[in-house]
């Protein structure tokens, strides 16, 4: 296995990992602020164990069982599924057809939600089931996204443990500076690492499928770091181009109302994503 | 619904909206670059360059249905 493909791979699961704790870290501070921090910090503790047993419990059957080419058709479509959904969001956010991820605004909303004291005999406990629940969906819906990418680039190249690895580095570094700064980061740049690893995704997705399906790429691996470019040109193409489709702009307010628009497909705005 | 028949409805529609939601044009899309794949088994020009490109093409349309529309006066 070429250095090229360890490098976009640790490169990959580091990025994703840290965008995703980033946002559960927004979660499980909203949480330990509101509720109080014992039970928060059990919440995010056990999601991450479970999290963690998830990635042994489905990545080694599927590295010891099923064959590699299988293997990689499967991770590689699963692969695609993610990053061209990774990629799509961050065109959307870039060229200001969907607003940037919020981490104050998420942090506003939870804490509001999460607003009412524990119970007298919780807060006695030192414990809130409410605040525990609240940390552990938190972490644990925001890990899954990266259980899946861990697992299905680590499987695909043989290498679970470094890529469990680049995942557990990037949620230690989140909380310890979550810690350090006792506040959620809204200063990280989401949207541009949500790019990057969009980018990863989709070039680790295309070339795995090909790879099982017996494509032969030209290079072997080295066809991973052009695919990368390949897909950062077209981020940026499609990103310039969406600009001029914004309500309001130059070539938009020309063309006559509705001209733009395939039948079926006039969902009102913010409907497009999760 | 027994409880185990809930607990297996969640499992799969959570999945469901996590691998297809509101996008089901980029489920189609890596089901399309699979069959070509198949199709471009041997290949080695072909299937690299068209691979990638029929992955763009799909998030170009994926992309285009997510824009923001000015309202219908």
């Amino acid at each position: 296995m070429h250095t090229s493909s360890t490098l976009v791979l640790v490169i990959a699961v580091f990025a994703a990992s840290l965008v995703e704790m980033v946002e559960a870290l927004t979660i499980v501070v909203a949480s330990g602020v509101s509720r109080g921090w014992r039970s928060a910090l059990e919440g995010a503790a056990a999601a991450l164990v479970v999290l963690g047993l998830l990635v042994v419990v489905v990545g080694v059957p599927l590295i010891r069982y099923i064959p590699i080419d299988a293997l990689r058709v499967i991770v590689g479509a699963l692969l695609l599924v993610l990053g061209l959904s990774w990629l799509r969001k961050a065109i959307l956010r870039a060229s200001g057809h969907k607003d940037p991820h919020d981490e104050d605004l998420i942090y506003a909303e939870t804490v509001a939600e999460l607003g009412e004291e524990p119970p007298e005999d919780e807060r006695a406990r030192g414990r809130d089931g409410v605040g525990f629940a609240v940390a552990f969906k938190g972490v644990f819906l925001e890990g899954t996204e990266v259980v899946l990418i861990v697992v299905s680039l680590g499987a695909a190249q043989h290498r679970l443990g470094l890529a469990a690895l680049a995942a557990a580095v990037a949620a230690v570094l989140v909380a310890i500076v979550g810690v350090v700064v006792a506040r959620q980061l809204s200063e990280v740049p989401e949207n541009t690492i949500k790019t990057v690893v969009g980018v990863m995704l989709t070039s680790f997705g295309v070339f795995w499928v090909g790879e099982g399906a017996g494509v032969h790429w030209p290079g072997s691996d080295l066809a991973i770091p052009v695919l990368v470019g390949f897909f950062v040109v077209v981020f940026f193409a499609f990103t310039a181009y969406m600009r001029t489709l914004l309500p309001g702009s130059a070539t938009e307010t020309s063309a006559p109302s509705g001209t733009s628009a395939p039948s079926g497909t006039s969902a009102p705005s913010g409907t497009t994503a999760p | 619904m027994t409880a185990i028949g809930r607990a297996v409805r969640a499992f799969a529609l959570f999945w469901w909206d996590f691998l297809v939601g509101d996008t089901p044009e980029l489920a189609l899309a890596t089901g399309a670059i699979v069959g070509l794949a198949f199709l471009l088994a041997g290949q080695r020009v072909v299937g690299a360059v068209l691979l990638p490109l029929v992955a763009a093409g799909f998030l170009f349309i994926s992309t285009f249905r997510g824009r923001r529309r000015a309202p219908r006066s």
